[in-house]
């Protein structure tokens, strides 16, 4: 009993060491598979700007929407967010959001103090939504096409390189893919 | 040519590490004294290798050699010298040199310092310490050779990430180096205790002192992250509980438990099989973060270049010297004679506590930082663990270590007696009532977690006061009026007890900088055009100017805001930057800080074009007007500067014991010399 007990930790480690040696052929920032190509899942959230409108299932399709999910105790979505503001401003890309386990006031602050680049934002508290979209962490974003499936995923804070040759390229074929 | 003499070097240094490494652990194990004595000499050739190697990268870095693509890819012709010189540890290769170059450091030191360390086990320490080594060589050497050649040689080089272009990150790599590779010292002594069999106490006195050493720059390094943090990312944060920060913050968990345990393994021979544990995890923590850090199995905004090659050679490495290790122990740890008993009410008693606690916690970040990616390996759903997370289950293991922090050292060895200690901590429990209620009072009731903050580091304060004031007799000399005794108490008293005093009063501070960061922040964010005056926690800012500025290798707008005070009176004036890195186009804050006692404001300044399109978005032609506007951030953050200053007076507390007169080479013994003072005083 006494040696098992001595024998515990170089167990632990094995048990650690494995899960690292499957980690590194995964990606942390891949998209379960299960989600690309789907539809949107079915969901209704209220509106994080009292007045505005929430977020819903209904409010994908027609054209292609691109989804942001953010937290204002997320570091790497400040790290993101002039990024957001950046793609926003431009005449051809709409920006809709999930605000992720957020206290909805922390949230109206923070959007406040960096401004605000979303045309709808829904406030999913517990964070049950963002399950069935698969967040993984934030920030994520997401590119939903006008047929309201999902199309692509992008893990983590945006970059301007991650904007030029990830997510341009796919919104733009996506808005063809429409026309 | 002194590029490949670097090269040279290093893979000498390799072979050199082998042989410390075969002939000490082969001398120590048959007990031979010709084979042993190799390896003391053996450890300073080692550090000679490394260091030729170490110079040859910086001065390729110096000289701008672009011919070396480990430069080409991280330096540039028109970087300050300062960044020149850092560069060479911020990347990935250059990093890793480092890091077995303070290896060898440490090596040499035990070599050095060692001279009465018993034969045995001063060579299975060097032999174990090259071992690591020798792992580590092969990973440079086989996949991050920073002395490779570039042909042709570019004309310029790709400049060092701007981010690190920074007087606080340009040492932050250093100091933590020097703490995560220092708890190589206190593994390399585990083992070897565990091959020698026994874990006596001239062995736990040797662990101390280097894990404390570790200690200090570990704390040192995590406290220039987390302020360049603070004043680089351009909002005020401190702390993120990102995956890498965890990775540092871990080792320092674990080392400062191990610290605590080291002292009952030391004065009292106890918890010997958990001490050494405790040395095993700790460097085994900060192994396990160069894993992190470096292959990209979790996301996180410190991305290293990670490569599945690389991941694949740290894991063989860290499994390899961790589960080595581990087995050792869960074969010769059990055999380890139990030493000096103790009741649960004792100073070992609040150590044990103590210890339960600090790993708890540890254990408690590392399930929060690894859990996604144990979901993700199961194939489980996709989850994040984040603040929320680590905010409710760290903090309140911390209460109770803040409320023991000031019990503990009351506590004698053996068996105490608790009502009586308590007794002697009114005065901290009425402090703490005092500070909750005038916390109260003064912000109008709360919120309740800064009262509760408050209480704590009001408590914990006044209980290491209270401590120290007995020790030295501080309210004698109140009382008849002697000082002269109490003056020769307080030069008497060990070092290593002053070091402790001034550490725990450390975290006290830091707590109130932690309380006034999270629950009092104030903040002003405006579009404003020059001329502009706002309203901040008692200051008035005027915004006079924005202008441009040319840096050696970057383009700066910098705003000028006059700062006076309520009556009008001028006070300073800031200078907030908005930086754009020409070579890779990158744009860095550049908060501008006037620190006072009770808090910092801090501004920030970036072109409004950024910020108000939000309230436009999606219309192109109302974003593309406000030319002349910008958007001036300013906080009010309270007691930030006592975070800086605590873990000042951590560090600083540690270095003090480590002063301490028994831990220094070839020094008098200590009681002859209080004996000397107390005939002094006495006379």
């Amino acid at each position: 009993m006494n040696r098992l007990l001595f024998a515990l930790p170089v167990l632990v480690l094995l048990i650690i060491g494995g899960f690292f040696y499957r980690g590194l052929d995964l990606d942390p920032s891949a998209v379960p598979s299960a989600m690309i190509d789907r539809p949107v899942p079915d969901f209704a959230l209220p509106a994080l700007h009292p007045g505005k409108k929430g977020l819903s299932t209904a409010d994908f399709g027609g054209q292609p929407k691109m989804l942001n999910v953010f937290a204002s105790w997320c570091g790497p979505c400040r790290v993101e967010h002039p990024i957001i503001m950046r793609l926003a401003a431009r005449a051809d890309v709409e920006v809709l959001a999930l605000s992720y386990k957020d206290d909805p006031q922390a949230s109206r602050a923070w959007l406040a103090e960096l401004g605000d680049p979303y045309r709808q934002i829904g406030v999913d508290r517990d964070g049950r939504v963002a399950i069935d979209w698969g967040v993984y962490g934030v920030p994520e974003t997401y590119l939903v096409d006008a047929g309201g499936r999902i199309r692509y995923r992008h893990v983590g804070p945006l970059t301007a390189a991650v904007v030029a040759e990830e997510i341009l390229p796919r919104w733009q074929a996506l808005q063809q893919a429409n026309q | 040519m002194i590029v490949e003499l670097g090269h040279f070097a290093l893979i000498l240094g390799l072979f050199v590490a082998v042989v410390q490494a075969g002939l000490g652990l082969l001398g120590g194990g048959r007990n031979n004294a010709l084979l042993m004595a190799v390896s003391g000499p053996a450890a300073i050739a080692h550090l000679g290798c490394l260091a030729v190697a170490f110079v040859a990268l910086s001065h390729a870095h110096i000289v701008s050699d672009f011919s070396v693509a480990n430069v080409a890819a991280n330096s540039n012709s028109l970087m300050p010298m300062l960044y020149k010189v850092t560069g060479v540890w911020g990347n990935h290769e250059g990093s890793m040199l480092l890091w077995v170059t303070v290896l060898a450091l440490f090596g040499m030191a035990i070599a050095v310092f060692g001279q009465n360390l018993p034969d045995r086990l001063k060579a299975r320490v060097l032999g174990v310490q090259a071992l690591v080594g020798v792992g580590f060589l092969l990973f440079i050497i086989l996949t991050s050779n920073p002395f490779e050649r570039l042909l042709p040689a570019p004309l310029d080089g790709r400049d060092l990430n701007p981010l690190l272009q920074d007087p606080g990150l340009a040492f932050h790599p250093p100091m933590l180096y020097l703490g995560y590779v220092g708890l190589s010292v206190a593994f390399s002594f585990a083992v070897a205790a565990l091959l020698d069999g026994r874990g006596d106490p001239a062995w736990a006195r040797w662990v101390r002192p280097w894990t404390l050493v570790a200690w200090v720059f570990l704390t040192l390094g995590i406290g220039l992250g987390s302020w360049w943090a603070y004043y680089e990312l351009g909002w005020g944060g401190w702390w993120f509980w990102d995956p890498v920060e965890n990775a540092s913050f871990m080792p320092w968990l674990a080392a400062t438990a191990l610290l605590h345990s080291a002292s009952v393994a030391e004065k009292r021979d106890a918890l010997k099989a958990w001490t050494i544990l405790l040395a095993i995890l700790a460097f085994s923590l900060s192994l396990m973060g160069a894993f992190l850090v470096r292959s990209g199995v979790l996301t996180s905004v410190h991305a290293f270049a990670t490569d599945p090659e690389r991941g694949v050679f740290i894991l063989i490495l860290t499994v390899l010297a961790t589960g080595g290790a581990l087995g050792l122990f869960a074969w010769r740890a059990p055999a380890l004679q139990a030493g000096g008993l103790f009741r649960p009410i004792s100073r070992e008693g609040g150590l044990v506590l103590n210890n339960l606690l600090l790993t708890t916690a540890t254990a408690t970040v590392l399930l929060g930082t690894l859990y996604p990616l144990f979901l993700d390996a199961l194939d489980g759903p996709k989850v994040s663990v984040g603040a929320p997370y680590f905010n409710a289950t760290f903090v309140p293991l911390m209460m109770p270590l803040v409320v023991l922090a000031a019990i503990g050292p009351l506590l004698p060895w053996k068996r105490a007696d608790l009502a009586g200690v308590l007794g002697r901590l009114w005065g901290a429990a009425l402090t703490a009532l005092a500070a909750a209620l005038l916390v109260w009072w003064w912000r109008d009731g709360g919120p309740i977690g800064a009262v509760i903050g408050i209480a704590f580091a009001a408590w914990l304060a006044a209980g290491v006061a209270i401590e120290w004031g007995q020790r030295v007799g501080l309210g004698q000399a109140f009382r008849d009026g002697d000082w002269s005794r109490t003056l020769a108490r307080v030069t008497g008293l060990p070092r290593a007890a002053h070091g402790m005093s001034l550490a725990h009063l450390g975290l006290a501070v830091m707590i109130c900088g932690m309380v006034g960061d999270s629950f009092w922040k104030t903040e002003v964010i405006e579009a404003a055009h020059p001329g502009d005056q706002f309203q901040v926690a008692g200051y008035s800012v005027t915004l006079d100017e924005v202008g441009q500025k040319a840096g050696p290798n970057y383009q700066a707008l910098v705003g000028q805001l006059t700062v006076r005070d309520a009556d009008g009176r001028f006070v300073t004036v800031l200078h907030p930057e908005k930086r754009t890195y020409t070579v890779q186009s990158m744009v860095t804050t550049e908060a501008a800080i006037r620190s006072t006692f009770w808090g910092d404001l801090y501004a920030v300044i970036e072109p409004a074009e950024l910020l108000n399109r939000g309230q436009t978005a999606g219309s192109a032609a109302a974003a593309s007007k406000p030319a002349q506007a910008w958007v001036v951030r300013l906080y009010f953050n309270p007691l930030v500067p006592w975070l800086w200053a605590g873990i000042l007076m951590m560090a600083g507390g540690g270095a003090i014991s480590l002063s301490d007169r028994r831990l220094r080479v070839g020094a008098p013994a200590r009681r002859k010399q209080v004996a000397e003072l107390r005939t002094e005083a006495g006379s």
